[in-house]
């Protein structure tokens, strides 16, 4: 079982989100990266399939070379290659652009299984898998919360909840799956992980040129940081003491009759 | 501009039983409303919201299949003009759901997009081309509307808060980045509009009462897409009711434990309500991930949520900002929860909701 893995480098955000002055891009000068849950999740689902049925894992990221930092992290925890689509920092490459580079990698025979998150959790496109299924001629199933994979019968079975429905599709594969976080609970990289992540090989090949990053897809002009509702928190009291005027408002508000 | 507006039923697919439409659809419908109304052709042929509804598998030879008066007229209600109900298709199978919007979206005037057509129709398409396909930013929304860019190589701008038609081809939107907690103005040039609309960001709104004509569609879909298809079945309770409960009482870090929860519990069932959780709280295992609000969780909009040791991370909030009225509970008066709360209770979860809950049964035995 060859599985790929694709992950992207996102700033991790903690109290607040800061914008760079052109308001294109977010401040990162004082933030850490990492890849989003959701493709941790695929990351581990993948190990965990590959050390139940022989085989490898590969990750792949499009991204600038400091998201080699990403793909190591990644080979701790159990994948055995890596490759980097590189691209100049900064540059947005969109969904579509984004696919076809992928594409790249993915294609060729090798895998049987390419994993992704659900969505980026920056740009939040949702297409990224779907769109690299259709370059490869391969059927995709998305938001997964379950999945099984025969390798006998080379079925994938894969569920998600949907409005109060469990959805349950049957792929075969080769096929592009799209995880969410929940799915597995990943583990923590191990120390002989580390090490060998240190060690091991990460495969450079170039990304789109700035023209093409963005070429026929959604454009962005700018970002913006919603207003935050100007609340001021009405303090009802301090401890058990408050709960008179806790029981008020819950009145007011309806819920309590 | 016709805008085409994928339908998503209460309850899932229909199966001819009634169905209802999904609030999250009569969202879309309204930023479709907007979206068509502000448009340069806006009074021309064709003009306004046609609404699309999968009605299941082979048409029963009934008058109606599937879609109902009360449901025409419950879309009607929000300014559609044109429903479509598409028979032929058994449940859910989005590339063949998205072969029937490329079908519809691609008439007579531009042929370039109809590479592909799904076979003999039983029925005319649409005389009138759709200048933007739209639909509830959900899982099958956004899948949907994936793989018709996909398959016509059109850009797909998902979950939108703003839509505006330029008038030359292109469309100011404005999208959601980080589950809502950053904003993206973007431009969208392409001769047909594909987006998916935001679930927290747009409010429905209905329309004086009008009246929509319906056409039963009954397009052939090639076998191999429909190769992938959900069978359905009912999930257990869980993500479903926490994404619409009326009140969630949220617990977090300061819980403590898994056994922590039992009074949170209490609390909901008194209410009426569900428990939520942050997503430490599932990563210590406490309890499972399908009651995790946020970011890659649920995202929730109760009348109350109550934010029990719940500092406040924004990919919390991301997933909580839809909440009508906060109340956090926290030993920290400073925490991000405390400060963005509607209300405000300093204290330790521990000893405030058994108190609580202690004080809403004596209410209730006292007014039996």
């Amino acid at each position: 079982m060859e599985i790929l893995v694709c992950v992207k480098r996102v700033p991790t955000v903690g109290g607040a989100i800061t914008l760079t002055a052109d308001r294109r891009a977010i401040d990162t000068k004082a933030s850490g990266f990492a890849i989003s849950p959701h493709e941790e999740c695929a990351v581990e689902e993948a190990v965990r399939l590959a050390e139940r049925l022989g085989g490898s894992v590969t990750v792949a990221t499009l991204g600038p070379a400091a998201a080699e930092e990403q793909l190591r992290a990644c080979l701790a925890l159990g994948a055995s290659g890596a490759v980097l689509i590189e691209t100049e920092p900064g540059l947005e490459v969109g969904p579509i652009a984004t696919a076809a580079a992928l594409h790249a990698v993915a294609a060729g025979g090798r895998f049987d299984l390419v994993l992704l998150g659900n969505e980026a959790s920056d740009t939040g496109d949702y297409q990224v898998g779907i769109r690299l299924a259709h370059l490869l001629g391969w059927p995709a199933a998305t938001g997964i919360k379950a999945l099984a994979v025969d390798d006998a019968s080379g079925w994938v079975s894969a569920s998600r909840t949907y409005r109060g429905v469990l959805e349950m599709f049957a792929l075969e594969l080769p096929c592009v799956v799209t995880v969410k976080e929940g799915i597995n609970l990943p583990r923590y990289p191990s120390l002989p992980g580390r090490l060998r992540a240190k060690r091991a090989p990460v495969t450079r090949v170039p990304g789109p040129e700035p023209a093409g990053a963005a070429a026929a897809d959604v454009r962005m002009t700018s970002l913006r940081v919603p207003d935050a509702p100007k609340k001021q928190a009405t303090v009802l009291g301090q401890g058990a003491e408050a709960v008179p005027a806790l029981v008020d408002v819950l009145v007011e508000l309806g819920v309590v009759s | 501009m016709t805008a085409f507006c994928l339908v998503e039923l209460d309850g899932g697919t229909v199966d001819g039983t009634a169905a209802g439409v999904a609030d999250v659809s009569l969202r879309a419908i309204t930023l479709a409303r907007g979206l068509a109304a502000g448009s340069a052709d806006a009074s021309g042929p064709g003009g306004g919201v046609a609404a699309v509804v999968f009605v299941g598998g082979a048409p029963t030879g009934g008058a109606e299949p599937g879609v109902g008066p009360g449901l025409v007229a419950d879309l009607a209600a929000y300014g559609v003009t044109d429903v479509y109900a598409v028979s032929g298709i058994d449940g859910y199978a989005p590339l063949a759901w998205a072969r029937v919007l490329q079908w519809l979206m691609s008439a007579p005037a531009n042929p370039e997009l109809h590479e592909s057509p799904p076979g003999e129709s039983s029925h005319p398409a649409p005389e009138h081309p759709g200048h933007a396909v739209v639909a509830a930013g959900t899982e099958r929304g956004n899948e949907v509307l994936a793989h018709l860019g996909a398959i016509t190589g059109l850009p797909m701008a998902a979950n939108c808060a703003q839509a505006v038609d330029n008038g030359d081809g292109g469309y100011a939107i404005v999208r959601q980045r980080w589950a809502g907690l950053l904003l993206e103005e973007a431009l969208l040039e392409a001769p047909v509009a594909l987006l998916t609309v935001a679930t927290d960001a747009v409010s429905a709104v209905p329309v004086e009462a009008g009246a929509a004509a319906v056409h039963h569609v009954a397009p052939s879909v090639d076998g191999s897409d429909l190769a992938v298809r959900a069978v359905e079945t009912p999930a257990g309770a869980g993500g479903a009711s926490l994404a619409t409960a009326r009140v969630v009482v949220g617990g977090g870090r300061g819980v403590g434990s898994a056994d922590g929860f039992g009074p949170l519990e209490e609390l909901a069932a008194l209410l009426g309500g569900v428990v939520g959780v942050s997503r430490v709280v599932t990563s210590e295992g406490w309890r499972p991930h399908t009651m995790q609000v946020g970011q890659t969780g649920t995202k929730i909009t109760p009348e109350l949520y109550l934010a029990c040791g719940i500092s406040g991370a924004i990919q919390h909030f991301a997933g909580c900002s839809g909440a009508k009225t906060i109340v956090a509970i926290n030993t920290d008066p400073a925490a991000p929860m405390m400060t963005r709360a509607d209300y405000a209770v300093i204290g330790d979860l521990h000893a405030v909701i058994p108190a609580l809950t202690e004080a809403l049964r004596q209410r209730r035995s006292a007014s039996d």
